[in-house]
């Protein structure tokens, strides 16, 4: 069956102290709908996409948002896998569709982190382990050293990444960070926060949400706008902890990519890929994810980045909406990146959009990047 | 739809609290044991599926401990729920429609004895704006939904208490009970209320415990199972969040959840020779039989949660069981009902048939 997404939206991403999580949901789901031009009654299922309940300290979202998510006599699944959670949701909510479960299904995320401590909760302490306190950056500031041992990249390819992505958020509306000045020297000279990660190559903490309606082919076209088609979808997980990993470059991600291209029909990614959003909460996991995609020979990642071919106006705009490092609320951050994909591919995108962008990559990886999702979608429906 | 079917479930022996074995511990034999009883291993799996609740463990990601016991490599195609294992059960159910694999496990663990207080921890499922800041203990909004019942003539203290003797007596001799014997009504009444008109017996004890459920489609299903248990309908619901804007003694999304199910299965509720319900506190029994219309059913034969309540697996218990039923030949048509949210907010619904 052929699927697409005919409705978008998003909240501003920020610290909105000022609503409820069910109002901040309810933003994205209204925008959604609208786009879509459905109502609630016109939706079959819902699928509902949020990082560790600890983050905000409500257990089992799903069941206080029902009202806020029109879920009222509907099915409802709370989908959780860490980061890449969002991208999990709009894989099951595209199943559920294919699997003739659903007409349309709605898939909605959020993190509201101002409403708790990230930092705390990613750092709980296990019985008889260290209670380290490390939280995300830590546990990826050594992925990074290493990728930059074997890869021989530069210093400056991190800061210019995070500079990249900035510059880009300037242009999106809804993103956290709006940084028009800022400069290379400004990155560089940041503090310090685990080495080799400075202050402004890492991710805010946001709030946010996120929602997009997905249908199969016979619902796709009741709209003024284009849907985007889903042209391969994929999820890959692998263990955590086991010495054989390689955390640089995740088996479970080269898979996940791997999958979704065959389904899309996609032999050679960075010449067919016209613009991708990646998950990337620290600028160098840019080159990282690059390569564990597919978009770059490996070792290659950062000479592609240095090139500006990654940049906006480049030849592979890399995360136009100003991605992960401009906003990053947990639990929708995968969707959104799914979701900005789609609107590239729609030709939504309003300012950030990619000219003539016809087929985008949406990516989100979770946990000690050992969660994968990943989609393609395009302006015209898949072959078969 | 493709024909899906439980092959094989087990589940670890109920027990209150387990303080010898961590998580991954106490899930490994239970998975060896449901892989065993279909006579695969881990490499045969297509698609992997879990539920788990972070608050109950007290830590984040708790599910990938779990998932470090089973073994994710090479990479496997996974989803996780943060709810009971009954609804990754229903997204492994869905994802076998599509044709892409032949085998699905499902696991749900969980560890409720962990908490010190679970009073503070049920508190953090409610609105956390207007609701959570009262601090509702756990049993307080079941017992405004029992109140409802008996104010409104549908229910009285003594068929509550009828459904415990039963329950209690069914236990005796099931490993997964933490709590069986022979006690009688009077006993029960005259034990002091918890919430009126609850009482400590009224619901199922929480405990520790973890469930494997294995499902195949079509012929491998055949090939794994003498008389596979086929999942011939599945629906859940959900209802809205605010007690006070709920007719507490109705549950719509029960029965609007056993009419999309029926329909998928060519056969009713009313028509299953047993039912497990997930009921966390006995006034729910009737309340779910007469929902479901169970006049001729059997009902929870092996006590049910009111004699074992391990977090995050109940309702996934509740599926093997109804499961078990038709892979021994103990039964033709059986249901199993999961539940999720103060009050029996979400509701699922499975309607499982073997072979004749």
């Amino acid at each position: 069956m052929k699927l697409a997404v005919v409705g978008i939206g998003q909240s501003k991403q920020a610290k909105k102290r000022k609503v409820t999580i069910g109002a901040m949901v309810r933003e994205a789901v209204d925008e959604a709908m609208a786009d879509a031009e459905l109502e609630f009654g016109d939706i079959d299922a819902i699928v509902l996409s949020k990082t560790p309940d600890l983050f905000d300290g409500v257990m089992n979202p799903e069941l206080y948002l029902a009202d806020a998510m029109g879920a009222r006599g509907l099915p409802v699944t709370r989908v959780f896998t860490g980061g890449s959670v969002g991208g999990h949701a709009a894989i099951y909510g595209a199943h559920l569709v294919q699997a003739g479960l659903a007409r349309r299904v709605l898939v909605v995320a959020y993190s509201k982190e101002s409403e708790g401590d990230f930092t705390w909760a990613l750092s709980r302490g296990l019985p008889f382990s260290a209670q380290l306190g490390a939280g995300a950056g830590a546990h990826f500031a050594p992925v990074i050293r290493e990728y930059i041992r074997r890869s021989e990249a530069p210093e400056h390819i991190g800061w210019q990444i995070a500079v990249n992505h900035r510059l880009n958020a300037t242009r999106n509306p809804y993103a956290h960070l709006q940084l028009p000045d800022i400069t290379v020297e400004q990155v560089r000279e940041s503090r310090m926060l685990w080495d080799p990660i400075r202050f402004l190559e890492s991710c805010p903490s946001s709030d946010g949400s996120c929602a997009v309606v997905i249908t199969g082919a016979d619902d796709a076209h009741h709209t003024g706008r284009p849907p985007a088609w889903i042209h391969g979808m994929s999820w890959r997980t692998e263990t955590g902890h086991f010495a054989g990993r390689d955390e640089v470059n995740p088996e479970a991600g080269r898979q996940c990519a791997a999958e979704a291209y065959r389904q899309a029909g996609i032999t050679d990614p960075a010449a067919e890929i016209d613009t991708a959003e990646l998950y990337i909460p620290y600028s160098w996991f840019e080159p990282i994810w690059l390569e564990n995609v597919g978009l770059a020979e490996v070792g290659a990642g950062w000479k592609v980045v240095d090139s500006g071919r990654t940049a906006f106006g480049g030849e592979l705009p890399i995360n136009p909406s100003g991605g992960v490092l401009s906003g990053n609320p947990t639990g929708a951050t995968g969707l959104l990146r799914f979701a900005e994909a789609a609107m590239q591919v729609r030709g939504t995108a309003g300012e950030h959009q990619v000219p003539d962008a016809r087929r985008a990559i949406g990516h989100a990886m979770g946990g000690a990047a050992q969660f994968h999702a990943l989609w393609v979608v395009g302006s015209e429906p898949p072959q078969s | 739809m493709r024909d899906i079917a439980v092959v094989a479930f087990a589940q670890s022996p109920g027990t209150s609290a387990d303080r010898r074995d961590d998580m991954a511990e106490i899930l490994l034999p239970v998975m060896r044991e449901a892989l065993g009883s279909a006579g695969i291993d881990r490499t045969e799996v297509d698609f992997w599926a879990s539920g788990s609740h972070d608050f109950h463990e007290g830590r984040t990601f708790a599910y990938i401990e779990s998932l470090d016991a089973v073994g994710a490599w090479p990479p496997i195609s996974e989803s996780h729920v943060e709810m009971d294992a009954a609804w990754a059960a229903y997204e492994a159910w869905s994802w076998l429609q599509l044709g892409e694999g032949e085998i699905a496990v499902v696991y749900g663990v969980g560890r409720g004895s962990l908490a010190t207080d679970l009073d503070q921890v049920t508190t953090t499922q409610l609105d956390p704006y207007f609701l959570a800041p009262l601090r509702p203990h756990q049993d307080a909004l079941a017992a405004l939904q029992a109140q409802a019942l008996v104010a409104a003539g549908m229910l009285d203290e003594k068929q509550m208490a009828e459904v415990v003797v039963r329950a209690r007596a069914a236990g005796m001799g099931e490993p997964g009970a933490q709590v069986s014997g022979e006690v009688t009504v009077d006993e029960l009444l005259a034990a002091p209320y918890l919430a009126s008109p609850l009482r400590e017996h009224d619901r199922g004890p929480i405990g520790d415990a973890a469930a494997v459920l294995v499902l195949a489609a079509g012929d491998t299903a055949r090939r794994l199972a003498g008389r596979p248990a086929w999942v011939r309908g599945a629906d859940h619901r959900m209802d809205t969040h605010y007690p006070g804007t709920r007719d507490l003694t109705r549950v719509d999304t029960v029965t609007l959840a056993a009419a999309k199910a029926a329909d998928q299965a060519g056969f009713a509720a009313r028509e299953v020779q047993i039912a497990e319900l997930h009921t966390e506190y006995s006034y729910q029994e009737p309340l779910l039989t007469n929902a479901l219309e169970l006049s001729g059913a059997t009902v929870n034969p092996g006590g049910g949660p009111l004699v074992a309540r391990p977090t995050t697996a109940t309702g996934l218990i509740r599926i093997g069981a109804a499961a078990q039923h038709i892979l021994s030949g103990r039964a033709d048509r059986t249901l199993a009902h999961a539940t999720s949210g103060p009050a029996l907010q979400q509701n699922m619904i499975c309607l499982l048939e073997g072979d004749r």
